[in-house]
């Protein structure tokens, strides 16, 4: 049958628009069904009076708002979402560096770091946060263990005090401490593999011209290393700074906002005002003030990525 | 004076010896070409000269202080990359710049220093660009801009024009050579290709499997390989070689000719040459075929330059001629170069 071609070429498989249009679709479908309409109702309700128990939309405009804006309680929570979100991924940057760095180099023993690292990514982020809760625990932190142990705390005129506990969750800086603590443990693997992935992109040309144009190795991070790894350490920032942003289940586990809200974040108060306390309205309004920082910071990171691909 | 001297050097990675006992001795303002295959350990050499591999064994000495455990730093040598290495965020500036700062010199003299540098390459107008907003020969001149401002003592090039066009290579060559005149710097030059090697050293340091097989004049190393690998490496088409009892004759396609055409003399051996196909490439033609006896046919290559018009079809047979002068014979078993055996 030499010379004969098929003429059956017409399906949606050799039509690379329509088949491109089809590959797509779930993924719109998805974004306009779980962001979209959620995102859209956030909206609604914010404007309206509904609650847990009559969740109909009456429109009564910005008055929630207002009611968000003058509560203490939403301030604090604004205040330590930033908090939270900078301090964490600020130490987050620095420890991954190391990590990222000392993984560069070759050892023995190597894979068992690494599975370590990588480790608490693979746990769910509750499960991980009640390990922590035992960690923190008022008596039986094997923190303040340590501490005792090594004289630090329990004996009078100890460093940390003569108390036999230092009550993490209990005292508001030291419960801050805490929800940082956390947010670095769960964010550090994701950051170190980025920073991995950035290291491991320099051409070891570059570093080794250096050398042999005379730069020592404080030079040659400074010079080379960090400017051409600073497009994908903002990513592994911003990312970080999204992923706490967004987070509520460290301090819902851990603190529950407390004490007395000392530790509330804008996702946990939208939480126990919005279903726990049931004002839907004013708990979408709380929400919907983190949109324009994580929009701002989205913009952000698709800017920065587009550049990267360009050095 | 020596500027690099290189003695037993040696570079194992694990079981492999990359670099076998190597021992160079370079003089004042000379033109090194280390030229082979790939893999036959010219880069390594090359980076443990420039102090970014430490050698298993060895010394390196330059302008007469050993730095075979010192850093590159205090060396003072530039090396330029096959990739050009180019810092991709810095300007064309700031890259021939930056082996000046990292010696600390005053913000005045390194400008001077960098126009003067980019002025000899004709770069100057490029100084505040981008090394991607530049081409590959462009880029080729940064890298050598920012390897000649520090003044070296000892000038390294591995492989600098193989990322090049193939026009733009042969004007590359020339002008380095200018450059490397006119600046006198020691220069180690690491190639594969034999043209470069040929029309840019004054020595060619042949290497293969970590040794050096040869080092000398490009017509030594051309006209007197050392042995049987420097023979066929070098050239193109390479070396003829022809068993004879327990030594093999070597003569170069060039010197390959039909009867006649070399002046008759007693001094030329005849063979009778069966042609198997020939190449036409305009300024020469090759002729493939095999002299000998059926028992032992061996397959040559001769060089017709253009001006041979003789007609010459393949199947049939030639006489065809080489001067006993051109002809060179080397060892059968050790396959170096020796005087035995001369008919």
């Amino acid at each position: 049958m030499r010379g004969e071609t098929s003429i059956t070429g017409s399906g949606i498989r050799d039509r690379a628009d329509l088949l491109a249009r089809f590959m797509i679709a779930p993924a719109v479908l998805y974004i306009t069904a779980m962001i979209g309409f959620p995102f859209i109702f956030a909206i609604l309700y914010s404007l309206s009076d509904a609650t847990t128990g009559d969740p109909s939309l009456h429109l009564i405009g910005f008055g929630n708002f207002r009611a968000v804006l003058a509560d203490p309680v939403f301030r604090i929570s604004l205040k330590n979402t930033f908090i939270f979100a900078f301090v964490s991924q600020t130490l987050v940057i620095l420890l991954s560096r190391i990590l990222a760095t000392a993984l560069m180099a070759e050892f023995r023993g190597k894979w068992i770091i690494r599975f370590l690292v990588m480790l608490p990514w693979t746990a769910p982020i509750s499960l991980g946060t009640i390990g922590w809760l035992w960690m923190f625990d008022s008596i039986f932190s094997p923190i303040d263990w340590i501490f005792r142990y090594t004289g630090l705390l329990g004996t009078p005129g100890a460093l940390l005090g003569p108390m036999q506990n230092l009550y993490w969750l209990g005292e508001p800086a030291l419960a801050m401490i805490s929800v940082i603590t956390v947010h670095i443990w769960r964010l550090l693997p994701l950051a170190t593999v980025i920073q991995l992935a950035g290291l491991s992109s320099i051409p070891r040309d570059l570093l080794e011209a250096a050398e042999v144009d005379g730069a020592r190795a404080w030079r040659r991070t400074l010079e080379i290393t960090i400017p051409l790894t600073l497009p994908i350490i903002s990513i592994a920032f911003l990312f970080g700074l999204v992923f706490t942003f967004t987070d509520m289940t460290v301090v819902y586990v851990l603190t529950r906002g407390g004490p007395i809200h000392m530790t509330q974040v804008l996702s946990t108060w939208t939480f126990f005002k919005g279903i726990e306390g049931g004002d839907l309205a004013q708990g979408a309004a709380v929400s919907l003030f983190m949109f324009p920082v994580l929009a701002g910071i989205a913009a952000l990171v698709l800017r920065l990525a587009r550049r990267s691909e360009v050095v | 004076m020596a500027n690099l001297e290189i003695q037993h050097l040696s570079k194992l990675f694990g079981e492999v010896k990359a670099v076998d006992d190597v021992n160079i001795l370079t003089t004042e303002g000379e033109f090194l070409v280390l030229l082979g295959p790939s893999g036959c350990g010219k880069t390594t050499l090359l980076r443990m000269i420039a102090g970014i591999e430490a050698p298993t064994s060895g010394d390196i000495i330059i302008n007469g202080q050993a730095v075979t455990h010192l850093p590159p730093r205090v060396r003072n040598i530039a090396m330029v990359f096959q990739s050009y290495a180019l810092y991709p965020h810095m300007t064309v500036f700031k890259n021939i710049a930056f082996p000046l700062r990292t010696r600390g010199v005053d913000r005045a003299k390194i400008r001077q220093k960098v126009e003067w540098a980019s002025g000899m390459f004709g770069i100057g107008h490029l100084l505040d660009r981008k090394p991607r907003e530049l081409s590959g020969g462009e880029r080729q001149r940064v890298a050598l801009a920012r390897a000649i401002v520090r003044e070296p003592s000892v000038f390294l090039l591995d492989e600098p024009l193989s990322n090049l066009d193939a026009i733009l290579r042969a004007s590359a060559r020339e002008e380095l050579r200018q450059f490397q005149k006119r600046l006198g710097v020691t220069t180690v030059y690491v190639t594969h290709d034999q043209v470069e090697a040929m029309g840019l050293g004054d020595r060619i340091v042949v290497m293969s499997q970590g040794k050096v097989r040869q080092a000398g004049t490009p017509s030594e190393i051309y006209q007197w390989p050392a042995d049987t690998f420097v023979a066929t490496f070098v050239g193109s088409p390479p070396m003829n070689l022809i068993e004879q009892g327990d030594v093999l004759l070597g003569f170069r396609p060039e010197t390959f000719l039909p009867a006649g055409f070399i002046r008759d003399s007693p001094e030329v051996v005849t063979y009778p040459f069966q042609v198997t196909w020939i190449e036409y490439l305009g300024a020469e033609r090759l002729v493939y075929g095999d002299i000998g006896e059926k028992c032992c046919a061996r397959h040559v290559v001769s060089r017709l330059p253009g001006n041979i018009s003789l007609t010459i079809e393949a199947g049939q047979t030639y006489p065809f001629t080489v001067l006993k002068q051109d002809i060179r014979y080397f060892d059968r078993s050790s396959g170096l170069l020796t005087d035995k055996g001369r008919i």
